[in-house]
Formats: C-alpha cells, structure tokens, sequence
C-alpha cells in the first residue's frame, strides 16, 4: 500500500483575535503593528500532527467542538498554510466542507452546477460528461433553468450534493455534510461514500455521527486540543472519545463570541425540575437546555442525541420534530426540556446537542455523559441482562387449563 | 518518506509554510485551473444582467451618458481641447477605455470578499478571482468600441496605421487593471476600508488620467513627470492614438507603461505573500 496523505509536525497557530472576529481595517492594523512583536496571545488550533493515511483507507476524524478538525481538513486541503510541518497528498484532492460553495441565488441551476463543479476542481468537459448524471441525481430536472432563489431549501442541497458527489478525486475530505438534509438525502451521502470507497479512494471523514464513523470508517483519530490523542481502531477511539466527555448531571459552555447563537448551559433534572444527579432509569428524565438566540432565525433548530457507550445512536430528536412546540426563532433567552419517559436500561449514555439551520451549525457536540441507575427493583434480579431498552413493559401469563398429574 | 519515482512525485502536492517574502507563481498549477478564469468571468457577465430591465443595454448607456455630460462639462463650457478632434469623438474613447478600467478594478476589489466561503471552504489559486473580475468588462468595451466607430463615421474621424496597436494597448489596460485588481482585492479581505477608498480612489485616478482632457494639455507643466506617473496616461494615449489618430504618445508614456509593469509586478507579489492569510483573516 502506498500512503496518500502524510503530515508531519504539521501545526497551525491562531493569533486570538484572528479567527471569529470582525474583520481587520487600516487603523487596529497600523496601531497593532507596533505591538505585534510583543506577542498578542496565541492559539494553537493544531499542533505536532503526524498521520499517515494510506490509499484507500477511509479515516474518521473525531473531537469536541474546538479540538482541530476543520483545521486539519482545512490544512489537508491546503485553503489555509500550517504554520508549522508539512503535509504531503497525493493525487487530486475535492473537499467538501460545505454544500453549495460558490452557488450564486441569481443564477439557473444549470449555471450554478456549472460554476460550482469549476470551484470544486472540476474540468468544463468533466462537468459536461457528467451534466445528465448530476441532474438526475438531484431531481431537479424541471427546475434546471430556473434561477437557485426560487429553490426550495431541500432543492438547493439536493442539487449542491449532487455536484460534490460526481466529484472523482484521489483524496475525498468531508466535514460534517452527512449530518445536512432530510433522512433520504443523508442515505444518498452514506451509500455515495460507501461507493467511493469501493473505487479505493481515500476519504478524511469528519462527523459528529460515531455509529455512522464506526459503519463508515475501520481507523479514526481523535483530536484534542490540537494534538492527537488516539488513532486506532474507531470502535476504541470512539468509547475513548466517550469515556472522556465531562461526567455529570449538569454542563455549563462557553460559546464563541459573535456567534448569533449560543448554547449556555446543559442540564439533568427530574420532573419537577430539580437537578437530578443520580438519575434512576424508572423515573421521568428531562434535559433542559438554556439557550441564547441573538438574531432572529425562523428555521433554527435544536436536537437532542442519546448515544451508547459504542456511540450508537439510541434517540435523535428535534425541537420541529414536535409540532405542538414553539420555536426558538426569535431573539432572546430560551429554557428548552425535553422529557424522556422511562425507556432505557441501566448503564452510561451520553447526551449529544445540535444547535443550528439548514444551512448552518451553531453547536454540535457531546456535551455531557451520565449513569442512568438501575430502578430499586431491579436489585432483586439477580442477572444483568444485556439490552439497550427497558422501558414498563407488561407480562401477563393466562392459565388455559390445568395438565393432570398422572 | 523513501525516495519516490520522478513520475510519481510529479502527483503529490504539499502544503508547508511559506518563507520569505517572496511566493513566485505556480504556473503549472495555474495552467491546471485555467478554465476556472472563464467560469468567474461568465458568472461575473451572467449575475450582472440578472433581472435588469435594459440588460446589456447597460454598456451603452453607461459610457454615453458619461460622453454627453463631459463633452457639455468639459467641451462646452470649460472648453478644454481635445488634440483637435471632435470633443465627443475624444471623450467618448477615453471614457469607454476609462470605464472598462474603472470597472473591472470595482469588481476584482471586491471578487474574494464578495462571498467568503470561497476562500474558506474550497482551495484554487486565489488570483483567479480577481483575475476573472478584469475580463467580463473586455465586453462592454468591445460595445463601446462599436459606437466609437459609428462616431468616427459621423464625425468624419479616421484611423491610422496605428490601429494595428489597438489591441495592445487593450491588453495593457488589462494587465494594469489587473495589477491594481491584485492590490485591492487582497487588502480588501485584510481591511475593509479599502471599499470606502475604491470609489474615491477611482474618482482621483479619473481626472489624473487623460479622459476629459489630452496630454499635451499638460505638456509645459513641471508636473509633467509626476502625471507620467500614472499607468493610465500610456495606455489612454497610445489607444487614442491608434483609434483616432491623435498625436503618437510621447517619452513620458514609456515612463507611464514602466509604472504599470511594475504596479502588474508588485500587485502579483503582494496578493502571493497576503493569500496564506486570506482564509483565517476574510
């Protein structure tokens, strides 16, 4: 096996202030050339990364929010210089850090494909040799002349999909785009990356979907800080990942600043609200979320994810999963519960949050893991039965006729 | 990593940091991503006539108007001379060369800021940008020119041998545009101001250009080496020269054309060394 994508050493140093901020102008930058010798304070988004990915190899990249990921991509890629190290691809690389870059709402469908296949890296005769393909993966045929603003939402990525997804490079880089679209659309993307793979091209996968990463890819490495913690066998690397997501009932965040939205806050209570630190797995649970929305969103949402310790994904469900719920669209501060009927068995869960658009994420991340504790009757049974769930259930045994001894 | 084959390695791409200030241009990779240059140039063509009620009429309306009020303005009551020819035949091909110019630089200052996620998300040579924001305007030219002949037919206005020139001074124009293009679309990710100072920019360099007014206006001047500063007194000249046949471009033209090599040059050099900051910083 040949390597495909090496990177030594390779580092990447944020000056705070940089990154997430506003934009520089002429004056902050003559004042702060005067202090820029007098170090400001830095960040190391990446640091001392050594990897070697071989061909064909599908790699999953985990970590919290902050650890690194889009930066390492963004490195591989080659949008934004290391400052330290060096990476080495071979082959074409095609990123797909976003669905729809470059897409332009004046524009028909068909100029779009056009323009956006080129920013991905595609040849005009590339494109046009594909055109039909795309198109009718997307279903969008009809709509082709029609300009991207009078898409429908599921329109506009179906279609921004469909051109990554003709993409044919060597190295294939994903951020997160699995996670976009409804339940069809995420199928199309798993069953595309599979078939890549089958072509023996080399994927860098980043997702907040363990399950999905442990059906996907054999190796993963996990980010922390900057620096890689563990690169292994994604099943390990996964509970690692797990095992390490801060223990409690309670979580408290810190959001970047400038952000339009920020979750606060995380925690467990009972059903009358008070914070519920040992939660038993025959009592009611809610989770309460605190949320600060600064502009006005109407499509913003917010799902809660219950994973196994393997990372499988028990409960996945939305705010505008629930219609009778009112929305979080509106500026100001939100206390979201969600409450969970007595379903699951004893044992360790952790408590995933999505905050975000269509388009956009705000928050995506584990935020906390807890031990649901066996019900006080369970203590009487002397077998631990393996099971996921365990919610009331009712046995009932009806006598249909007595058998005679002889 | 062992040594590898020469083909081979002709496959990897590295990412490292950059030393020095000094970046030289990838032209194989630039090659590679060639038609990447038309596609921001056709989008460019395609958004700007997007529901617009004239369309492409735009292109005439734009440099006629700007004819009629300079040849009132300037012809009439100023009364400025114009190497004697017709004042509106003058004007008209300094202003559809000064329009081109003008704004194919408002487009290129504004083509890597204009949508972010380009730079942030997707990797290509980020020169083509601005690169592609200097030709659609080679369209509305190419329309002006036309009307400059229907001028020239009617003002009893005929070229010279000069003409053969013309397309040289066009592609100066270009290139100087793009020099310039370089240099403010690269600030621009780095300080917004310079979308306030473009327009203003623009407005200075008009009336330091010979658009409304002919060089020889300003001949016995002790100026005259500082106004040879500006690129755009060559090209202007030269291009009036071979369309119209006025007056050949003097010694300080060839000072004016070195002035625009060099903006081309360091505009080149500048955008390499900005670029590695341009997806942290946009």
């Amino acid at each position: 096996m040949a390597a495909a994508i090496v990177t030594e050493g390779l580092g990447k140093r944020y000056r705070l202030g940089e990154r997430g901020d506003a934009y520089g102008t002429l004056r902050s930058a003559l004042s702060g050339a005067m202090r820029r010798r007098h170090s400001r304070e830095q960040l190391w988004a990446l640091r001392d990364v050594d990897l070697v990915v071989e061909q064909g190899e599908v790699v999953g990249v985990i970590g919290r929010n902050g650890a690194g990921k889009t930066t390492l991509l963004k490195l591989i890629t080659r949008i934004t210089e290391p400052t330290t190290g060096v990476a080495r691809m071979r082959g074409r690389v095609g990123a797909l850090l976003e669905v729809g870059t470059g897409f332009h709402f004046e524009l028909t469908g068909r100029e779009n494909v056009f323009f956006n296949g080129a920013v991905l890296g595609m040849s005009r005769a590339e494109i046009e040799r594909r055109f039909d393909e795309i198109v009718e993966f997307a279903g969008v045929g009809r709509f082709l002349d029609t300009p991207l603003k009078r898409y429908s939402a599921g329109m506009y990525l179906r279609l921004a999909f469909s051109v990554a997804a003709h993409l044919e490079p060597d190295i294939v880089i994903v951020d997160e785009v699995l996670a976009v679209g409804d339940a069809e659309f995420r199928h199309r993307c798993t069953q595309r990356m599979a078939e890549l793979q089958r072509e023996q091209r080399t994927i860098l996968l980043v997702s907040h979907d363990l399950a999905a990463l442990q059906n996907l890819c054999a190796r993963s490495i996990l980010l922390d800080r900057g620096r890689v913690r563990a690169d292994g066998p994604t099943e390990e690397v996964v509970r690692l990942y797990l095992s390490e997501v801060a223990e409690g009932s309670a979580a408290v965040l810190e959001g970047r600043a400038g952000q339009p939205v920020e979750l606060r806050g995380v925690q467990l209570t009972d059903a009358a609200g008070r914070p519920s630190p040992a939660p038993r797995r025959d009592d009611p649970l809610v989770i309460r979320l605190d949320v600060e929305v600064r502009e006005r969103m109407p499509d913003l949402d917010l799902s809660v994810t219950l994973l196994d310790e393997r990372g499988v994904r028990l409960l996945n469900d939305a705010l505008s999963d629930n219609r009778e719920a009112p929305g979080i669209g509106h500026p100001g501060s939100y206390r979201v519960s969600l409450t969970l009927e007595p379903l699951l068995a004893a044992g360790r869960y952790t408590l995933g949050v999505w905050l975000g658009t269509a388009t956009d994420d705000y928050f995506r991340g584990e935020v906390l893991s807890f031990e649901l504790l066996p019900a006080a009757r369970d203590r009487e049974h002397p077998f631990d039965r393996p099971r996921l769930a365990d919610p009331p259930l009712t046995w009932d045994v009806a006598p249909l006729g007595e058998r005679v001894a002889l | 990593m062992t040594a590898r084959p020469e083909a081979e390695r002709a496959l990897w791409t590295e990412n490292k940091p950059s030393r020095g200030w000094f970046q030289g241009l990838d032209v194989r990779e630039l090659l590679r991503y060639r038609e990447l240059v038309l596609f921001f140039a056709v989008k460019e063509l395609k958004v700007r006539y997007k529901q617009t009620l004239f369309g492409v009429g735009w292109a005439l309306i734009q440099p006629l108007a700007a004819m009629a009020i300079f040849s009132v303005v300037f012809g009439s009551f100023a009364g400025l001379p114009s190497d004697g020819l017709p004042y509106e035949v003058f004007v008209f091909a300094g202003v559809g060369l000064w329009l081109y110019f003008s704004n194919a630089i408002r487009i290129a200052s504004e083509s890597l800021v204009e949508d972010a996620s380009l730079v942030t998300k997707v990797y290509f040579p980020r020169m083509l940008a601005p690169a592609g924001a200097v030709l659609p305007g080679l369209v509305d030219l190419a329309i002006s020119l036309v009307v400059v002949a229907v001028l020239m037919a009617l003002f009893g206005v005929a070229p010279g041998a000069a003409l053969l020139l013309l397309p040289v001074w066009i592609g100066a124009t270009v290139l100087i545009a793009l020099g310039a293009g370089l240099w403010l679309s690269a600030l621009n990710v780095l300080y917004r101001d310079i979308r306030s100072i473009v327009p203003f920019l623009l407005q200075v360099w008009l009336f330091a250009s010979p658009v409304v007014f002919p060089s020889s206006l300003i001949d016995d001047s002790p100026e005259k080496q500082l106004y040879a500063l500006n690129p755009l007194v060559g090209v202007l000249d030269g291009f009036r020269w071979s369309l119209l046949d006025a007056p050949p471009p003097g010694a300080e033209d060839l000072l004016s054309l070195a002035s625009g090599v060099l903006l081309l040059v360091t505009g080149l050099a500048y955008f390499r060394h900005a670029e590695r900051q341009f997806a942290d910083q946009i």
